[in-house]
């Protein structure tokens, strides 16, 4: 427990990294995605298959895959940062996108067709039909998964403590180093810190959800 | 018969292709056959008398240590610890191919002497006061200690003081990073094992890796073209030293006077600059034996 209380700021330092990371991961991978859903629906031919194509590869590669993509290979290929914090973002949110998508599409094949056809039939362009009628009320009925994706997000953080990012994961095995003789307590902090983050998250999503709720 | 001899020169082609990937994996880890004592002679009821009536020796050492043991595809381990060892076994009238080597890792060395598995370990052994309490030691034959390595091109980095402000790689939490970013104020690029720094430093996004100089001295080994070590000068301390069995205070002494005759005699540094000297110029040397 003492190593716990002693290594608060190691912890507080940690913590925010992390936080950081899945803010910034999570707003770029809620628009990315949607704009992937669009994609997917979209009456351009190019554009559903280009979408289709980058959700079933990245949906199905390890996320330590595209972490190693976005740290090692990325700079091979000559972009290179010297913060790896935005490695890790680019990995983060790229792979969040995809499961994004996902759940926006099965949002927007709950909204029953009527609603496309209605639209159309009083001349409405198909950004409109998806920007006014389609995605509001299929984004609604998608909370509950989008809130489990953010969720997942903040644990995945975690692989960023592999790609030279010191955020709660790294923390801990720095912790865990230094003292040998209390690697449980240093991970019992760690997993106090991720939950101060995703519980609060579930507490969120349940609010959300009350105030936007459609029934159908 | 065109057939035969086609296929016979391509059997050549491929041996002598062979020869060469093999000679260039040991680098330049030749090894050397110190000389034998011709019957030397010990006090009954030594160690020393035991071993050299055998005529045979087990040493332990590292197989995966490159420079300092490691152990090649002919089976036979190559290195500065190794030649250690074979400059002791000839100091007791054994051969060189009269020696058996086991391998030991960190975590097996202490009951390897106990078990009597090996008789004496020279494997980047470092004296410490937690081991001693368990075994004994020799020497130091060998301070290792922290480096750093940069890229090949790379000449703005020779001393730990130029750093400052710096992207370095080391392991998380181990005591090297601790140093560089405390004493020197560098900003540790935290990596899970240090292979995995070598990317980084590839790409320039850190300049440089820090950790023992015999460990950066195994990758510059691999790799030549690519890396070089800052400097031959280490900023701290890792005595290495030659295991044996506890309270063999006869035997310990008797290698603590080989190991100052090798010195003397230019046998050391012949040692060193048949394997590590490949890549860590500056001859060591032999440090203040530590007779306790």
């Amino acid at each position: 427990m003492d190593v716990i209380i002693e290594n608060l700021p190691a912890y507080w330092d940690g913590f925010l990294r992390t936080l950081f990371l899945s803010v910034v991961s999570g707003i770029i991978a809620l628009i990315f995605g949607t704009l992937l859903a669009a994609a997917r629906v979209s009456p351009i031919a190019a554009l559903r298959g280009f979408s289709m194509t980058y959700v079933e590869i990245v949906r199905n590669t390890p996320l330590t895959i595209a972490f190693f993509f976005a740290a090692v290979v990325l700079p091979r290929l000559g972009v290179t940062f010297q913060q790896f914090e935005i490695a890790a973002i680019i990995a983060l949110s790229a792979y969040t996108s995809a499961f994004i998508a996902e759940a926006v599409r099965s949002g927007v094949n709950s909204v029953p067709v009527g609603q496309a056809e209605a639209a159309r039939s009083i001349g409405m362009k198909f950004s409109q039909v998806l920007s006014l009628i389609i995605l509001p009320q299929a984004l609604r009925t998608v909370i509950p998964p989008m809130i489990n994706i953010l969720i997942a997000l903040v644990k995945n953080s975690s692989v960023a403590g592999a790609f030279y990012v010191l955020e709660l994961f790294g923390t801990g095995r720095q912790l865990a180093n230094a003292n040998g003789d209390a690697v449980l307590w240093v991970l019992v902090g760690v997993a106090i810190f991720y939950l101060l983050i995703t519980v609060p998250l579930g507490y969120v999503a349940n609010l959300v959800e009350r105030k936007v709720a459609i029934s159908r | 018969m065109t057939f035969l001899t086609r296929r016979k020169s391509l059997l050549v082609a491929a041996s002598a292709a062979l020869a060469l990937s093999l000679s260039a994996c040991g680098g330049s880890s030749s090894t050397t056959s110190p000389p034998v004592a011709e019957k030397p002679s010990f006090a009954a009821d030594t160690t020393m008398a035991k071993l050299s009536s055998a005529g045979k020796i087990v040493i332990g050492t590292k197989f995966d240590q490159p420079l300092f043991g490691q152990k090649g595809l002919d089976g036979k381990p190559v290195g500065f610890d190794v030649e250690m060892g074979k400059l002791i076994a000839g100091k007791l009238g054994i051969p060189a191919d009269k020696i058996e080597w086991k391998e030991t890792v960190s975590a097996n060395r202490e009951q390897f002497l106990k078990n009597g598995d090996v008789d004496i370990i020279v494997a980047t052994y470092t004296i410490n006061d937690k081991r001693k309490t368990e075994v004994d030691f020799a020497g130091p034959y060998y301070e290792a200690g922290q480096a750093l390595m940069v890229n090949k091109d790379n000449t703005s980095i020779t001393k730990p003081e130029d750093v400052k402000g710096k992207n370095v790689c080391s392991v998380t939490g181990s005591t090297p990073a601790g140093t560089i970013v405390e004493k020197y104020g560098a900003v540790l690029v935290p990596a899970a094992t240090y292979s995995a720094c070598l990317e980084p430093l590839r790409n320039k996004q850190v300049e440089a890796i820090t950790t023992d100089n015999v460990i950066l001295a195994g990758f510059v080994n691999k790799e030549p073209d690519a890396f070089k070590l800052a400097s031959d000068q280490t900023f701290t301390k890792e005595p290495y030293g030659i295991g044996l069995k506890k309270d063999d205070t006869v035997f310990r002494n008797w290698i603590n006077d080989q190991l100052e005759a090798f010195a003397k005699d230019g046998s050391y540094k012949k040692a060193w600059e048949a394997t590590a000297g490949a890549v860590i110029k500056t001859a060591p040397e032999l440090p203040a034996i530590n007779r306790y």
